[in-house]
């Protein structure tokens, strides 16, 4: 497997993430759980940029996080830079968090509102024992200096600052350790939509800049594609579509890709207006008791009753373009003749069986 | 005010002006706005934050209480000046006349009653029903804006509701009393794009089925694009542009709408390698810079915008207006190049 991959700089598999409800005052037990991330695979290649899409509690989020183990897996593996790095007690995980590092979307909330700006951004320096004081102060300035911000701004505080500025901060704060990878949480989402554009921008400099590779997480479809070389589209905790960026957007085959993209508001009356727009009925249903199945099945409109009974596999259609779908989209007979069922990233109970055998057909 | 000659208008500002007293000096928050919306009309307010688009919308309620506020206009409702009624004469034109949505419906909706209690509170303000009518006409507006089980989640709190749901329960207390005026303050910026177009969905229906006028503001031009008649561009306190969205998406005249226009990351169009992001911050609105407060983040700048303020006029025509130095030509052959370098580049 690892030569098959020798490019990737970190490898996800079957990665699950359960949360438990627990009800009782002294003697708590486990009544519940929320499949936040249900068997996820997925390998980031060294200085691509990889998107990650999905609605509100679809578990992208959660994802980004159980990659630089915020948190402890509750099964599978993430392999980092050659390295198992998903059963690292806290002391050892110390070097590889230097390698790999977080922006958060709201940049008011992650920001220490009493520290300095200058002990902000260079607090990863100080705990990690790079230079001393006057060099990490250089450091800072310089840094400060890379997101556009000035120098001069070392010793304010964050509330004298602009949304944007902020994210600029949190940008330069990811960046003082010079890591391999860095997960961008919504880092533009709780932008103007003028200042989400300075902000990619400065992110994409970054990367030439920096030979950075990004896990961009967001939930705009619009920002996704212009950032992204591949993409993942995830729901209720699993990816439901792997493609490369341009061919997501013109040959979606998961129908939940499908609505997401027509949901996305054009600026163009004419087009917006000609455009037919899937409106999804419902919320997203509640990942403690997920529907059986496809996941998506209850708000698809191309389901039948195998989307009930079966869940699908990850298929792959050639060009690296995947998807998991009974009822695939925008795929012809020989494409489908020839797709494989992807069994490395699959639940380990699919099979060749469970492949879909022809296109979708509008049910409802 | 072309649009007002038509007919009286339900809404009209006029030189609408706000000013926050701070320690650190006047806040001229909204500084000199008029415009006007027509019945059943639905009119998008653009910009960023701290444009002045919800201090406009919410001085039209009359929904600042900071004593620090110094106002000056004339918002004429049906006629009336709504700046001049007493605090009990705005209660009633509160929620019957004109309502509000908001930005974050959590945080609108009182947590501690269920949604229920808090629709029929405001019907019995207004109407006074009775217990029995009030309920049933509290469901049938849950079951209006598209609540699966209505006679059920009526005796739900807020915090059982997911955002597009609550932003739904938020819409029907909003309607509760038929308003002719419903104000939507970015009422989809909280929500995931699925559930915005849901909402888009449902706020386009109220206009066609009650015939109400909507004042939506948000920051993105795509939301307004779908669903608004005339769109105003507001910057630093002023409408900059001003006009219906046909001339404002494609034939925008102002640096500023150009450059909101650019900043999308677009899924209609080809991939652009960058963005045209519009450089800088909104400019403090204690110190205004001198001459056009856009001057300094705006690319096009010559000498005159540097001394003189424009001002709003119309120079295309057709009811456009727009507030910038630069000739109507010199607008034609730079506005291309600047809302999109990389499309003009390859013709």
């Amino acid at each position: 497997m690892n030569s098959q991959n020798g490019g990737a700089l970190l490898q996800a598999e079957h990665v699950v993430k359960y949360f438990p409800i627990k009800r009782g005052i002294l003697i708590q037990r486990e009544v519940a759980r929320v499949h936040a991330v249900d068997d996820v695979s997925l390998e980031v290649q060294r200085g691509e940029t990889i998107g990650l899409v999905g609605e509100s509690g679809c578990g992208k989020s959660t994802f980004g996080r159980s990659i630089v183990r915020l948190f402890p897996l509750t099964d599978g593996r993430i392999i980092f830079d050659g390295q198992d790095i998903s059963k690292l007690s806290r002391r050892d995980l110390r070097p590889v968090r230097r390698e790999l590092q977080i922006i958060f979307q709201d940049p008011y909330a992650s920001l220490n509102p009493r520290k300095r700006v200058g002990q902000i951004v260079g607090a990863p320096l100080a705990i990690h024992g790079i230079g001393d004081r006057n060099e990490r102060k250089r450091q800072v300035q310089e840094l400060l200096e890379k997101v556009g911000l000035s120098p001069e701004h070392y010793n304010r505080y964050p509330h004298e600052f602009s949304g944007g500025q902020r994210q600029r901060i949190g940008v330069a704060r990811a960046l003082a350790l010079r890591p391999k990878l860095v997960i961008a949480d919504e880092p533009v989402s709780a932008l103007d939509v003028s200042i989400q554009a300075q902000v990619i921008n400065l992110l994409a400099d970054l990367q030439d800049e920096f030979d950075l590779t990004y896990v961009f997480i967001a939930h705009d479809l619009g920002v996704v594609r212009h950032v992204s070389d591949r993409i993942a589209v995830m729901y209720l905790g699993k990816i439901v579509e792997l493609s490369p960026a341009e061919e997501l957007y013109e040959r979606p085959i998961m129908p939940y890709t499908e609505a997401l993209l027509s949901a996305v508001p054009i600026p163009d009356p004419r087009e917006s207006e000609a455009r037919e727009r899937i409106v999804l009925e419902g919320d997203v249903p509640s990942p403690i008791n997920p529907p059986s199945g496809c996941r998506f099945h209850p708000r698809c409109r191309y389901a039948t009753d195998i989307c009930t009974n079966l869940e699908p596999p990850l298929v792959d259609y050639g060009n690296g373009h995947l998807a998991a779908c009974h009822h695939p989209l925008n795929v012809d007979k020989e494409t489908l003749a020839r797709a494989t069922v992807d069994e490395r990233r699959s639940p380990a109970e699919a099979d060749e069986g469970a492949k879909p055998t022809e296109p979708a057909q509008r049910a409802r | 005010m072309p649009l007002a000659a038509r007919s009286t208008p339900l809404l009209e500002v006029k030189d609408l002006r706000a000013s926050f007293r701070t320690e650190d000096g006047i806040v001229r928050a909204v500084d000199g706005v008029s415009f006007t919306v027509g019945e059943g009309e639905v009119v998008g307010i653009v910009g960023e934050s701290g444009s002045g688009k919800s201090v406009t919308m919410l001085s039209v309620m009359r929904l600042i209480a900071d004593p620090n506020v110094i106002y000056s206009g004339e918002i004429l409702y049906k006629g009336r000046n709504l700046m001049a009624l007493s605090k009990d004469a705005m209660r009633e034109v509160r929620g019957e006349e004109i309502s509000m949505i908001f930005q974050d419906p959590m945080t609108s909706l009182n947590p501690v009653y269920n949604v229920g209690w808090q629709i029929e509170e405001q019907l019995n303000e207004h109407y006074e029903l009775g217990k029995g009518r009030s309920r049933r006409r509290a469901i049938e507006l849950l079951a209006q804006v598209g609540i699966p089980r209505p006679e059920e989640r009526i005796d739900d709190y807020p915090h059982q509701f997911s955002g597009g749901m609550r932003q739904r329960v938020m819409i029907a207390l909003a309607l509760s009393c038929n308003p002719d005026l419903l104000i939507a303050d970015e009422p989809t910026t909280a929500l995931d794009v699925t559930i915005q177009a849901q909402i888009l969905e449902l706020i386009k229906n109220l206009k066609r089925d009650f015939g109400s006028a909507v004042v939506m503001i948000t920051h993105d031009l795509g939301v307004v694009a779908d669903i608004a008649d005339r769109i105003l561009v507001m910057y630093a306190g002023r409408i900059v542009e001003e006009g219906n969205k046909e001339q404002i998406f494609y034939d925008p005249q102002h640096p500023y709408t150009w450059g909101l226009l650019g900043s999308i990351a677009r899924l209609d169009r080809p991939k652009a390698r960058r963005l045209t992001a519009i450089a800088g911050q909104p400019p403090s609105l204690i110190n205004r810079p001198q001459g056009c407060s856009f001057r300094p983040r705006c690319p096009q700048a010559f000498d005159r915008c540097r001394v003189d303020d424009p001002n709003l006029t119309e120079k295309v025509g057709d009811g456009h207006l727009d507030a910038c130095h630069l000739s109507v030509e010199d607008k034609q052959t730079r506005r291309d190049a600047t809302i999109n370098p990389e499309l003009a580049e390859t013709g």
